[in-house]
């Protein structure tokens, strides 16, 4: 074929398409060619002269970030040459990099620990003193420690290129070059800044907030789905103790490429929440019981079966299509009734300019799509109080699910026949109900949410649920079972199953295909509030 | 005596009026034949004034010989989108004082270059880059500019022609590296002054993302001769290879230091013995640098073999460059001569790559702590690798400039480092 070219890398054949770099072409072999200005999302300078390569008949090696492969090319990423000037670089970084690891929020994660270790020299030949920068509040999240930079301007260049916002620049010429902000305007006020802490390769720009936080081999990280709005951006959940230290953009080219935003990356303290609930609370004459889930579900079902009227429910944006639909199965096994749900509006989207389909949504919430396929109702107001009125009001079954009724009182539906809910966290109008079962959030349980764009995506669990607390999914397909004889859902992909079958959207869908990079629901439901 | 110091070895065709203030003048130019190049590029059209330059074998002066006329020809001959002419103006290499002079004493003589070069590359606008630190060449410059405007020899419909072709005479902010044609490029359109990554290369994208063409002044300025007179002309002087004449900055331990426009393929020896008065004190030489403070210095015994042109030059392991001579005697430190240069350069890095940013000024500090008489043998070693690893392994050439007078300084000199490693001697005055 015309637009395919075939060369030779480090004595492999590869075929490649035509315009391919050498950098790419060697990922094809399974050589992953040390770089640090080179970044898929950036612009490429080809200044770090790290991916040199020798190409065979060139007169010096090559930047394999900037070098188009040529057909019957032959090319060594690991030759004596090109090894010889990746030791010369890695050691002119260490010339006058401080080597202070130990103190360093980078070490473990650092490309240059990694690749000095990898091909660097064993001892350092600098005897001359260095170069002393200092630190720098750039402002935002983001403190800049200029003597450990290796000046890949990726994060100017991510400020110019993505955010399009030039809060950075290089200042100064050689060696004296040194990265900085314009005047003290720094980062304050921009949206994305947090992206240039995950660019940097080394500890040069590091995370207020991060910061001697956790050693990064301590980290555990899980593949996730951002909570913080309907955009959905995959990320990691890095946690350590059972608790998130940090969340972090996970490459995505069709939802977030390889960023999120300030918002979604700040939001996660709430996930750490303390005073959970941890068993289910049943309410009889004697008082409020705590109890195992078989005696506390099998005296719901005995409720349930004898309670008259009808059922109405308050769900939450931020659980899972599974545990919505299950929800619904409950209802719906009960008779039918009205599911409604809330959701928090920002004033405006923030896009960023540089990957337009990438914006932090008005609605601050991950699941307001997946709600909305799953035909429940938006009401309330945009800071996502109030429109509760009429289930207040209801004279029959009340069930909450996830919603914590925050703005509602102790006399929250006092006149239902029966009030359950399913929640983290108690207060007033939980306290109230007469079955209280805690459930899990979505970092403690397996699930999908579904995006703006009705694309459905999974999500895994990377901390342990405290005590009884059970996903939301299973504590309600329990309930189903048991009151239709049928089996409970063991697993989420059954729960998911469950779903696609009682929900045309949905159809066609499983975790497999989904993976890690999401599916796109077959159907489109107008999003609430569009 | 004229212009500070003149030879009859010379052959004088740049810098005929070298010294002559009224040469400046747009009506002593016009006087002296000036223009009437122009006036014949119009009417031979722009593929045969690109013939006759290729036919002269005219290479360009700026330090990498590359043949005039085979640049111009690179451009696209059907222009879709504009073209510009560079002229690089910002001589900046240690050592080099000719496109000052030819600024200065000649300013019309460069303009007319520019504007035949320009009409042969379709180009409509041609920019003058001019190093920050020319203060006076600058003004003149732009005064002959101006004075070409008024008289209808620049701007719309150069003397009844139907060409336009704008100049316009930019000044740098003093930086060695802006003199890189894609440094000044970047600088030119107001960002940092870094070189590009090459490919793209200027005649495909060049200033402000157009086809461009960077020419340096001493090049420009023998264009109206070979328009005037004819390629063939130009090739009664010089070699086979390296055609014409050239101005050779001579500076350091001579007598008579200064500019001196000579055939190529001129005998080394004989510019220092005759053409500039032999060495200073009748001291011995020890040294030259034959083409500006990058490329490797040349030992007294090569010196005797080099023949002032390019193959010349690079037989004896070295390079022409912009002919830049510097002539040392036998009382100079080559260890601080080197260091100095090698503080030059990374005082000028632009700081883009690695191996240049750390290299040149970690050299530094090596040099200067061998200078001090804190030096191990070691050393010499890590220099020579670090030279290595410096050369070819950057967008631009800055670094392997820095890396060649220390590499051909310690292939040439080494006991000089070893004395001053070994037993803390100097030599020479320092």
């Amino acid at each position: 074929m015309a637009d395919t070219i075939t060369l030779t890398i480090d004595g492999q054949e590869v075929s490649v398409p035509k315009g391919t770099t050498l950098l790419k072409a060697a990922e094809k072999v399974g050589k992953d060619v040390p770089h640090y200005c080179y970044h898929d999302g950036l612009s490429s300078p080809a200044m770090c002269r790290l991916c040199l390569v020798e190409v065979q008949g060139a007169p010096k090696p090559m930047p394999a970030c900037v070098t188009q492969a040529m057909d019957g090319q032959v090319v060594g990423t690991e030759s004596e040459l090109a090894l010889d000037m990746r030791r010369g670089v890695l050691e002119f970084y260490l010339v006058n990099h401080p080597l202070d690891c130990p103190i360093c929020d980078m070490a473990g994660e650092c490309h240059l620990q990694d690749y000095v270790h990898e091909e660097g020299r064993d001892h350092g030949r600098s005897r001359e003193p260095k170069r002393v920068f200092g630190r720098d509040d750039f402002g935002g999240d983001v403190l800049f420690y200029g003597d450990r930079c290796v000046m890949c301007t990726r994060c100017v260049r991510f400020m110019n290129e993505v955010e399009q916002d030039q809060r950075l620049c290089v200042v100064e010429r050689g060696n004296r070059s040194v990265i900085d902000t314009f005047f003290e305007r720094g980062l304050e006020g921009t949206h994305w800044h947090g992206n240039i802490v995950d660019l940097c390769p080394v500890g040069a720009l590091v995370s207020k907030d991060f910061l001697y936080k956790a050693r990064a081999w301590d980290l555990d990280h899980t593949p996730s789905v951002c909570p913080s709005c309907s955009q959905g951006c995959n990320i990691e959940l890095h946690t350590r103790d059972n608790l998130v230290q940090r969340l972090k953009p996970r490459e995505n080219l069709e939802v977030n490429a390889f960023w999120m935003c300030d918002h979604g990356r700040l939001n996660y303290e709430w996930i750490n929440r303390g005073e959970r609930m941890e068993a289910p609370l049943v309410r009889d004459q004697g008082g409020v019981k705590a109890m195992g889930w078989k005696e506390a579900l099998t005296l719901l079902v005995a409720r349930l079966g004898d309670v008259e009227g009808t059922v109405k429910a308050v769900a939450s944006p931020f659980a899972s299509n599974e545990d919505l639909a299950a929800l619904e199965a409950l209802v719906e096994s009960l008779g039918g009734g009205d599911i409604v749900y809330r959701m928090p509006r920002a004033e405006d989207e923030i896009v960023l300019k540089g990957f337009p389909t990438l914006a932090r949504r008005r609605d601050l919430a991950s699941n307001g799509r997946g709600a909305d396929l799953l035909g429940l109702r938006r009401v309330g107001a945009d800071d996502g109080t109030g429109g509760l009125e009429d289930v207040s009001a209801h004279a029959g079954v009340v069930i909450v699910l996830g919603d914590g009724l925050a703005d509602q009182g102790a006399d929250f539906a006092s006149g239902a026949a029966l009030r359950v809910h399913l929640g983290t966290h108690s207060g007033p109008a939980v306290a109230a109900a007469d079955f209280v079962l805690p459930i899990t959030t979505f970092a403690e349980q397996e699930g999908t949410f579904t995006n703006h764009e009705g694309r459905v995506q999974r999500f895994w669990p990377a901390l342990k649920a405290p005590g009884l607390a059970r996903p939301a999914w299973l504590v309600l397909g329990a309930l189903v079972a048991e009151g239709t004889g049928t089996e409970t859902p063991r697993r989420a992909d059954e729960a998911f199953a469950r779903l696609v079958a009682a929900h045309d959207a949905f159809s066609g869908l499983s975790y497999d295909d989904i993976g890690t990079r999401g599916a796109v629901v077959n159907d489109t439901v107008p999003l609430s509030g569009d | 005596m004229a212009y500070p110091y003149v030879s009859d070895r010379e052959v004088r065709v740049l810098s005929k009026y070298f010294g002559d203030p009224t040469q400046r003048r747009l009506d002593t130019y016009v006087e002296r034949g000036g223009y009437q190049a122009l006036k014949k590029a119009f009417e031979m059209g722009q593929d045969a004034v690109i013939d006759e330059v290729k036919t002269s074998g005219l290479r360009g002066r700026g330090g990498a010989g590359f043949p005039a006329g085979v640049k111009w020809s690179f451009m696209p001959k059907q222009p879709t989108k504009p073209h510009y002419l560079l002229c690089n103006a910002d001589e900046s290499e240690p050592g080099t004082f000719k496109d000052r002079e030819l600024m200065r004493w000649d300013p019309h003589q460069l303009i007319e270059g520019i504007l035949i070069a320009s009409y042969a590359i379709r180009a409509k606008h041609a920019y003058i880059y001019c190093r920050g630190e020319f203060f006076e060449a600058t003004q003149v410059l732009a005064k002959a500019v101006e004075d070409a405007y008024a008289k209808g020899y620049a701007g719309a419909d150069i003397m009844g022609s139907g060409n336009d072709i704008d100049i316009t005479v930019h000044v740098g902010a003093g930086a060695y590296i802006c003199g890189e044609e894609t440094g000044l490029m970047n600088s030119l359109e107001g960002r940092r002054g870094q070189p590009r990554v090459k490919p793209p290369f200027p005649a495909a994208v060049g200033a402000f993302g157009m086809p461009s063409t960077v020419n340096n002044v001493e090049t420009l300025s023998a264009v109206p001769h070979i328009i005037t007179h004819g390629g063939q002309w130009y090739r009664q002087w010089g070699t086979e290879k390296s055609p014409g004449t050239k101005l050779f900055c001579v500076s350091g331990h001579v007598n008579k230091p200064g500019n001196y426009e000579l055939p190529l393929g001129f005998p080394l020896m004989e510019l220092i013995d005759d053409v500039c008065g032999g060495m200073r004190g009748g001291k011995a030489l020890k040294a030259v640098i034959p083409g500006g403070s990058s490329v490797p210095l040349l030992n007294a015994e090569e010196c005797g073999r080099c023949s002032l042109d390019y193959e010349g030059v690079q037989a004896v392991g070295s390079m022409l460059g912009c002919a830049s001579v510097i002539v040392m005697d036998e009382d100079t430190d080559i260890v601080k001569q080197v260091r100095r240069m090698v503080q030059f350069y990374a005082h000028e890095s632009c700081g883009q790559c690695t191996p240049c940013r750390e290299g040149t000024a970690w050299m530094t500090k090596v040099l200067l702590r061998i200078e001090e008489g804190r030096g191990t043998e070691d050393d010499l070693d890590t220099l020579l690798e670090m030279s290595r690893q410096m050369t070819g392994t950057t967008i631009c050439v800055l670094s392997d400039s820095a890396a060649a007078p220390v590499v051909s300084s310690i292939q040439k000199f080494k006991d000089e480092y070893l004395a001053l490693i070994r037993r803390g001697e100097r030599v020479g005055v320092a």
